[in-house]
């Protein structure tokens, strides 16, 4: 499970959190919604560990276990994925070469023997299959020169293929045309289980009419100020965030 | 005060004592190349950082070694890497080990003292007025001659360079001579290795000569000990059609001056010129080139890339020339630096001197630290941090190494470059 407590951060002495308390038990996927420059971004990169944020307060931990202590590495060897909003370019680097390596650094620390590259190939055309994307995304360097529901795709192979626990979906629907949406979400349900979280944010309810959420929450300037069923979704699209939080 | 340059009298004082007992001390004709070079060194000594060529890169700590020569060979055969190719020419302190080198057959190719007597034919032929030219005609004791006959193929030859440890700061100043008749084609793949602790000078001096339509790819690999010195200056000269790739990576050495003069002298001559630059700390690598555009047609290219850790330097100068007749010349240079230390420093002085008027060149420079945003992408993907940093200083190299297309040169790049940042960061 995942339990945020009074979790407050600031970048460039800007405080954008301001005491979010959240939990999203083992087996549950929870949907954040909020307008734009909320913060839900950052609490996604609090939670994984990227620098330039400060920790001003409160607590995030995963399993029992203090996420905020461990390196980026280290949280994603625990089980937690972040899908990235703006997935990031890597010139010169081959998405299998990432892929492979992104995979084996993950088993090595669990403790499981490397997969060679054959292995991985035969692995990841199975998932490619599923997630409906050419083989050749393999070969092309890591997000260079994809379209934007490329990247997207791309994002949710790497959590097909690696597993999490606990996976942060960051507008992984934004830029996806109709089929692809249904793709992804089929992607991500398909890990739906007891061993598997989601915290999926969206600006579009329609997500999550394939993704069906057990709790929607609002985030509105770095707090959450409203929680509750996936109906809530509904209510915020009809009405707008002014009128749900007031 | 000596009214001697700084640094050259201990060189001078070693030609003196030896000039009749180096190679081709009989032959008037190499008598005369290397008295003349010594005037020439005696007058210009090692260049200092006054002169502009050597703005970055200070020889003080060689003209301060009191380097000797390598006076006897060693008997004890050292430890060799396995071979890559079929063939490989080894040469232990510049000297040609023909028990350790197996040969090609079927083309003139091997020593240089032995074969001196009928290698006017490039000898000087491609020298330029530079003082570790001078040096080098002045003292060199061995090398490699290669005359590949038009129309052949050459195949992939291998050349080790390997330093022993004698206890003394030792100098030795190989020269290697290369010719490839019209048409024809050769992968030459340098080595050159030395022992960590040792303090040498490693000075070669190639002159390379291409015939039209011709093809040389060369690799050089310099893999020097960190206490050693390399000062190498490839003279290549390109007919029509010919073709001069030139990939070099400075991976070893204490200080390294990689300096490559090629001169494209017929119609639709080429030349691929990159490189890559792995210093750690207290490491200074520089790499200099000249291209000399003297007929039309003609293309070259350039991308060369140093990455720097620690307290290291790096240099990158390079010079395009477009003289008056070469109408139509398609020239293009990059140099990009990437920076792993805030005491690294890196200087890239890129020039372009044009005199015809239908050119297309275009030359460009980037600094740059690791990208954040790549790096936390990769470490949110479960890599470790340093191995992060080493797959995207692995990325970086890309479009310098990816030109190197022979496996057996790609492999001896992958040795030598795999874990390069592992072994800094540790
Ligand atoms: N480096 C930074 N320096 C200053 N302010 C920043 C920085 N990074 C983010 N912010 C600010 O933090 C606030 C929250 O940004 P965040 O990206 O978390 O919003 P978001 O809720 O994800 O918005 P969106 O729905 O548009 O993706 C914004 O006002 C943003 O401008
Ligand atoms: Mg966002």
């Amino acid at each position: 499970m995942l339990k945020i407590e009074g979790l407050t951060a600031e970048i460039e002495g800007k405080q954008i959190l301001k005491g979010i308390d959240l939990e999203v038990p083992t087996g549950e996927i929870h949907a954040i919604m909020g307008p734009n420059g909320s913060g839900k971004s950052t609490l996604s990169y609090v939670l994984s560990g990227r620098e330039g944020y400060e920790i001003t307060g409160g607590s995030a931990t995963f399993n029992g276990v203090d996420l905020l202590s461990m390196e980026p590495e280290e949280r994603a060897a625990s089980g937690l994925f972040l899908a990235f909003q703006y997935p990031v370019e890597l010139p010169g680097v081959g998405n299998a070469n990432f892929l492979r390596t992104a995979l084996n650094a993950i088993r090595k620390s669990k403790g499981e023997p490397e997969i060679d590259a054959m292995q991985f190939l035969k692995l990841a055309r199975t998932k490619l299959k599923t997630l409906q994307m050419a083989d050749d995304m393999l070969k092309r360097n890591v997000n260079v020169g994809f379209s934007g529901g490329e990247k997207k795709r791309n994002e949710v192979l790497q959590m097909a293929l690696l597993e999490p626990s606990l996976a942060i979906l960051d507008e992984t629907d934004s830029g996806l045309d109709i089929d692809a949406l249904k793709i992804v979400a089929d992607g991500v349900n398909a890990m739906r289980g007891p061993g598997f979280s989601a915290l999926v944010i969206t600006h579009y309810q329609r997500l999550l009419d394939y993704i069906v959420p057990d709790r929607v929450h609002v985030l509105i300037g770095g707090r959450i100020v409203k929680s509750g069923g996936k109906e809530l979704a509904l209510e915020l699209e009809a009405e707008g965030y002014a009128k749900v939080a007031a | 005060m000596s009214a001697q340059p700084s640094g050259a009298t201990a060189f001078l004082a070693r030609f003196d004592g030896l000039r009749d007992h180096l190679p081709g001390g009989r032959l008037p004709w190499v008598a005369k190349l290397r008295a003349d070079a010594a005037e020439a060194f005696r007058a210009a000594g090692l260049p200092g950082r006054r002169v502009e060529a050597w703005r970055y890169t200070d020889l003080a700590p060689i003209a301060q070694a009191g380097f000797t020569e390598a006076l006897t060979f060693v008997d004890e055969a050292p430890a060799l890497p396995p071979m890559r190719a079929p063939y490989r020419a080894v040469f232990v302190d510049g000297r040609f080990a023909e028990s350790l080198s197996v040969m090609p057959a079927g083309y003139r190719c091997g020593s240089l003292a032995a074969g001196l007597d009928g290698a006017e034919f490039l000898l000087g032929t491609l020298a330029q007025p530079l003082p570790l030219v001078a040096l080098n005609t002045m003292l060199f004791e061995d090398g490699l001659l290669l005359d590949l006959p038009a129309g052949q193929d050459g195949g992939v030859l291998e050349l080790l360079s390997i330093a022993s440890h004698t206890g003394r700061p030792i100098a030795f100043h190989p020269r290697h001579l290369i010719r490839l008749g019209a048409g024809a084609s050769l992968t030459l793949i340098e080595t050159s290795l030395g022992p960590a602790e040792a303090a040498y000078l490693h000075n070669p001096v190639y002159e390379i000569g291409i015939g039209a339509d011709a093809k040389l790819s060369h690799v050089r690999i310099q893999r020097e000990g960190r206490s050693g010195f390399q000062l190498a200056t490839v003279l290549a000269a390109v007919q029509a059609g010919g073709v001069y790739d030139n990939f070099t990576l400075n991976a070893g050495a204490r200080l390294v001056r990689n300096e490559i003069h090629t001169a494209l002298l017929g119609p639709k001559a080429a030349c691929h010129m990159n490189g890559a630059q792995l210093a750690g700390d207290g490491q200074h690598a520089d790499t200099t080139t000249f291209l000399d555009h003297a007929a039309p047609d003609c293309a070259s290219r350039q991308t060369y890339k140093t990455v720097l850790a620690g307290k290291s330097r790096g240099v990158f100068q390079g010079k395009i020339l477009v003289r008056q007749a070469a109408q139509r010349t398609d020239g293009y240079q990059m140099n990009q630096a990437l920076l792993l230390s805030d005491d690294a420093e890196i200087d890239a002085k890129p020039q372009l001197e044009i005199y015809a008027d239908d050119v297309k060149c275009s030359h460009g420079a980037t600094v740059g630290a690791l990208d954040e945003a790549q790096l936390f992408y990769l470490r949110a993907r479960g890599i470790p941090a340093e191995q992060a940093r080493a797959m995207l200083v692995q990325a970086f190299l890309v479009e310098a190494i990816e030109g190197v297309t022979d496996p057996i040169a790609q492999a001896a790049l992958a040795e030598a470059t795999d874990g390069w940042w592992e072994r800094e960061a540790a």
